[in-house]
């Protein structure tokens, strides 16, 4: 955004940018009418990684999917194009299956009479090198780390001992291998042994053995492979709710109900735990930490959201635990408006940095709210996500829906937000300045047939705020837009913007729409 | 096995003495990876078998064609690659090695890449000067300019092989090249570029030093990711060390400075840590002005963490300066780390104050160092004490035995019966150290009594570790020592009531024998041994054939045939088979040392 802000004052006299005309691009997973989802396809966690040529998701299944980018240029092009990518195409960014693979299983915690579900809360993406891609991939207690690479595929042609012509004998190449590397394994190396001495015994001519040859081996065609490189275990007493790459490139972050833990990449056997809520008495817990997520550019910041609504700011750098926030983001509440609900909707359940990290979005039950870290009196803008339902909290609470977990996200140019909503809608949210842009759309192949009339709100400029507004209030009542009902079952937790591109992917169940303006 | 393939080879036209050879090259492509491992760690062999001329025209090149495998092969791979040049025909030959390492240089996985770099400064190091030139600096250029961070960060621990064969064109591109890297957009390389820094430095002339490196340097010192900062830190000694004492003060010393006083913990923790290597590099003149205060800084950081990394560098500090100083500075803080509020920072103290007496001499020690000593050693947390208690000999001879038992012994008895098992293993560990710093008298008044106890331990780890503590007690003290002491305590159990017990003394009298000598153990220890001979569990009876035979060297052979043959006869006929397992076993060493004599 600190780019953008130098193009708004060059853009401010043109006004905020017009609203977006949202356009459906793709879907995959499409249901056909009748068609029951099937628990394990749903998704739970779409993430793009930086350059926004890849996509993945993950599902209950366990299941991490990924899609690349099809519209642009062959991206043989060289790495730094590949790491800070601004493709300058004028097609929206369209993507196609790479391939999946399955992250987590099931499992079964014995000590703790549990069952883990195999459920992907959270994907991450991290640097990539050599033409391959790696991500991490977690479930409520295992972090993996993945590595999917084109291989290719080998195939030996000539050998010493060719297997082929022991005709007769069945295949006896393959009985030898097998057979030696029983002696091998059982007798710790025992045909090791037997076959050094018959080499030292041996005196190899000068000219060395023109008989011998190397097996030639040739590579036809390739294929992803996708293999777990690392496993980042047994650090979690509670559910994992978030992880989050460091700018340096080789550590990362994992959260749970009451502890952060800080990983290196490349140890996978010890975390530190940086953060750790845990009160002496469990009796005395009135706050969990529901997301955690580092800055995009500043090492040693991170930030963290918890079930009171707050959002605190962590500084690495101040002390080896960081139990002691410095600073906290917390909306103090108008007095009066108190509910048997207020607690519950405050509770955020995603936060994201923008880009450049100088804003935080954050998202609960009722609204999506932009905060800038310079400012820790209020938010900066407050959007109202479904304030019809406000007269139902009282049903939502009765079948928790109350308790879901709406995921929130940003533009890359930190000009609009996004985030989900029931009835499989989200909304589009413009928190530029000046910018009243407010969308509805539905994932489908139709996004605007439930399209909500923009409503009109007081413009002013980011740059001049010193208090916060409450912004999209004149939201039509009523059940839903169209007058449809309310589906509750069909709920749109999980969304995530193009990097670079005004493009978005969003989960309905089992399918992934993407749409683009 | 080889039998059994002798049809297939003479099928195969391989001669008979080359099948396994021939299964080794074979194997280099086997789909089971142990199978490949095997065969890449003798890859030296298969070099042999082809011939230095195939080795460098076939196989070398196959190597660096099939690097699309698994890390362990690769890792092997590396390390078999940098000791190859025999195998290639010898020096002149050496660049031929250099391509299939460079692109090891460039894998993801940092171990590979790692020992890819070692290998290839390995062999560079040996290479001709002309070769270097013509082949070693290329590659490090290509890989500078690589276009994965992989290979940038792999090219960062090269530059200083290359450097000193270049010419000075080429140098002056090399340090424009590396100051590019400390610039990467990707920490990663500026992190591996710092680490390299001060190796690099060493091979750099004087005067490039001084312009060239030190802007590189304080580039990383600046850097706004803290793990680039902290490698910095290294290099502040490294490069101390290449500089004139003058331009070390006037550009390292106050880096220094600044880094004890940074924002992150982690920058001041590896200040801290580093802090005696930067004192070498900076003098001992700027070190009593400048790094003295930096250093009481650091001991009363904010950071548990930093105040450990300095609590841990006490000693080692005041070394090198004046007592004065050290008691005027260091001694204040080490006061007040003695009761800090995390026992790891005590723990981490108590491991080397004792240290600090000879530095402070006996005066101030008794004077100042002892009641922090005591008080450490009265510290609720084991550990803390623990450590105390291992640096004994250095504290007796500062302040003398009497002082120290009467505040020693508690701590030591409240340790012996501590909960955790560990601590009481870790003291018995002492105890000998004790016993020999104590002397009898002491030692038996007070110390006897735990040992024995911990013969009847709980813990079998305890029991085991106590028998042999009566052992070493025994060669410490000598035998007519442990005649009184030890043996008839020690015989005294032999009739527990719980076979692990019994079992326990059985292990502890055949540690004894040999220190006891012939006499007392065939007057003594024989006795008891035959007697449980005739014990109801097995594994007793088994144990008593075993210590039976341990005492066949120590006793007369008169001994072993009046007593020993007999008993071990007699168990050869027991009805448990291990027991006559084991007697047949001491039979027949009888046997054996009879014919020898």
């Amino acid at each position: 955004m600190n780019g953008g802000d130098g193009g708004d004052v060059a853009a401010a006299p043109a006004g905020p940018p017009p609203p977006l005309d949202w356009k459906f691009s793709q879907v995959f997973g499409e249901r056909t009418a009748g068609e029951e989802v099937q628990e394990v396809d749903i998704i739970s966690a779409i993430e793009f990684d930086k350059s926004g040529d890849h996509l993945a998701t993950g599902d209950r299944g366990g299941r991490v999917v990924l899609f690349e980018r099809s519209d642009t240029k062959e991206n043989g092009g060289s790495r730094r194009d590949i790491e800070k990518i601004d493709y300058p195409t004028s097609r929206h960014p369209e993507f196609r299956y790479k391939t999946e693979f399955q992250s987590h299983e099931p499992e079964f915690d014995y000590l703790k009479s549990l069952e883990i579900e195999e459920k992907i809360n959270k994907i991450r993406w991290c640097q990539t090198s050599n033409g391959a891609l790696f991500l991490l991939s977690t479930n409520d207690k295992t972090i993996k780390y993945w590595k999917v690479q084109e291989k290719k595929i080998k195939k030996v042609a000539s050998m010493n001992v060719d297997p082929s012509k022991a005709v007769g004998k069945g295949n006896i190449g393959s009985s030898i291998v097998s057979s030696s590397t029983n002696s091998h394994l059982a007798n710790g190396g025992c045909k090791d042994k037997s076959s050094t001495n018959l080499i030292n015994d041996f005196k190899f001519p000068a000219g060395g053995i023109p008989s011998l040859r190397l097996p030639v081996v040739t590579y036809n065609e390739t294929s992803l492979v996708s293999r777990c490189r690392r496993v980042y275990a047994h650090a979690h007493d509670y559910h994992i709710n978030s992880i989050s790459n460091n700018s340096d490139g080789e550590t990362f972050i994992s959260a749970d109900d009451l502890r952060i833990n800080l990983w290196n990449l490349e140890i996978s056997n010890q975390s530190f735990n940086i953060v750790d809520v845990k009160p002496v008495n469990m009796e005395d817990l009135t706050e969990v930490i529901t997301c955690a997520e580092f800055h995009p550019t500043h090492c040693s910041t991170l930030a963290y959201s918890s079930s009171k609504g707050s959002i605190r700011l962590v500084d690495l750098r101040q002390s080896a635990l960081c139990d002691k926030h410095s600073k906290l983001f917390v909306e103090q509440e108008a007095p009066g408006s108190k509910s048997f609900f207020t607690e519950i909707i405050a509770s955020t359940s995603d936060i994201k940095f923008g880009r450049d990290g100088r804003y935080i979005l954050s998202r609960d039950y009722m609204t999506l709210k932009l905060w800038d870290i310079n400012m820790d009196s209020g938010p900066v803008s407050t959007f109202q996500v479904h304030e019809y339902l406000r007269p139902k909290l009282c049903d939502l609470y009765e079948n928790d829906s109350i308790f879901d977990k709406f995921e929130c996200c940003l533009s890359g140019d930190g000009q609009r937000v996004a985030t989900g909503s029931y009835s499989n809608l989200f909304r589009v949210f413009g928190c530029g300045p000046g910018s009243n842009e407010s969308t509805t759309l539905e994932a489908s192949k139709n996004p605007m047939r439930r399209q909500v009339q923009t409503p009109a709100r007081p413009s002013r400029s980011l740059s001049s705020i010193t208090r916060a507004v409450r912004r999209g209030g004149g939201e039509s009542p009523g059940v839903d837009a169209n007058g449809n009902s309310l589906d509750l079952t069909t709920k749109l937790l999980h969304l995530a913007w193009h990097p670079s591109e005004n493009s978005i992917a969003c989960a309905a169940a089992n399918s992934l729409y993407m749409y683009y303006a | 096995m080889y039998a059994f393939c002798y049809l297939e080879i003479t099928m195969s036209m391989v001669d008979e003495p080359l099948y396994p050879i021939a299964v080794l090259i074979d194997e280099l492509k086997n789909d089971d990876i142990q199978l490949r491992l095997n065969s890449i760690r003798k890859l030296s062999t298969i070099a042999r078998a082809l011939g230095e001329e195939r080795t460098r025209k076939e196989l070398i090149p196959f190597l660096s064609e099939n690097n699309d495998d698994d890390d362990e092969v690769l890792l092997a791979m590396a390390e078999e690659l940098g000791v190859f040049i025999p195998y290639v025909g010898g020096l002149e030959h050496a660049h031929v090695l250099l391509p299939p390492l460079e692109t090891l240089c460039t894998v993801e996985e940092t171990c590979v890449r790692d020992k890819a770099v070692e290998s290839l400064c390995r062999i560079g190091s040996q290479m001709r000067e002309n070769d270097l030139v013509d082949w070693f600096i290329p590659l490090v250029k290509r890989l500078a300019a690589g276009e994965w961070f992989t290979a940038r960060v792999s090219a960062c621990g090269l530059f200083h092989i290359a450097y000193p064969s270049a010419s000075e064109i080429l140098k002056a591109e090399l340090r424009t090249i590396y100051s590019q890297l400390c610039q990467d957009d990707m920490p990663m390389v500026r992190r591996s570029a710092s680490t390299n820094l001060g190796k690099f430095a060493a091979t750099v002339e004087k005067a490039h030093l001084k312009t060239d490196i030190m802007q590189i340097f304080e580039d990383l010192t600046q850097d706004d990711q803290d793990s680039v900062r902290l490698l910095a830190v290294e290099g502040c000694a490294a490069l101390g060390k290449l500089l004139e004492p003058q331009d070390c003060i006037a550009h390292i010393l106050p880096v220094i400075v600044v880094f004890s006083q940074d924002k992150s913990w982690r920058v001041r923790y590896m200040v801290a840590n580093q802090l005696y290597e930067l004192c070498e590099a900076v003098g001992p003149e700027p070190t009593k002005t400048d790094l003295v205060p930096a250093y009481v800084r650091l001991l009363r950081d904010n950071e548990a963490e930093v105040r450990i990394a300095a609590a841990g560098k006490v000693t080692k500090f005041s070394r090198i300066l004046s007592p004065e100083l050290a008691v005027q500075h260091i001694l204040p803080c080490v006061k007040e780390l003695s009761s800090d509020s995390s026992q790891h920072v005590r723990s981490a103290l108590a491991s080397v104050i004792m240290g600090m007496a000879p530095v402070l001499g006996k005066d101030a020690t008794i004077e100042q160092l002892l009641p922090i000593f005591l008080s450490l050693l009265k510290d609720e947390f084991p550990d803390v004490r623990l450590n105390i208690i291992s640096k004994l000999d250095q504290v007796n001879q500062v302040i003398g035995i009497d002082l120290l038992s009467q505040s020693l012994l508690p701590a030591i008895v409240e340790l012996a019966e501590d909960r955790h098992w560990r601590v009481r293993l870790a003291i018995i560990e002492y105890i000998p150290l004790l016993a020999s710093q104590l002397g009898v008298g002491f030692f038996d008044d007070k110390l006897g009594a735990l040992c024995m106890q911990w013969l009847q331990d709980k813990v079998y780890s305890i029991r085991e570790a106590a028998a042999n503590n009566l052992k070493r007690l025994a060669e410490e003290f000598g035998p007519e020592w442990a005649m009184q002491h030890i043996v008839p305590q020690v015989l005294e159990m032999v009739n527990n009531p719980h076979y692990l017990y019994r079992m326990t003394i059985l292990g502890a009298i055949s540690l004894l024998a040999p220190v006891m000598g012939s006499e007392i153990t065939c007057s003594k220890l024989l006795p008891v041994v035959v007697t449980l001979a005739k014990d109801r569990v097995a594994n007793i009876r088994f144990n008593v054939a075993k210590v039976l035979q341990s005492f066949i060297p120590i006793v007369d052979q008169s001994v072993i045939e009046k007593t020993v043959r007999p008993c071990l006869v007699e168990l050869a006929e027991d009805p448990d088979v291990d027991v006559r397992y084991f007697s047949k076993q001491a039979l027949e060493a009888i046997d054996q040392v009879m014919m020898t004599s």
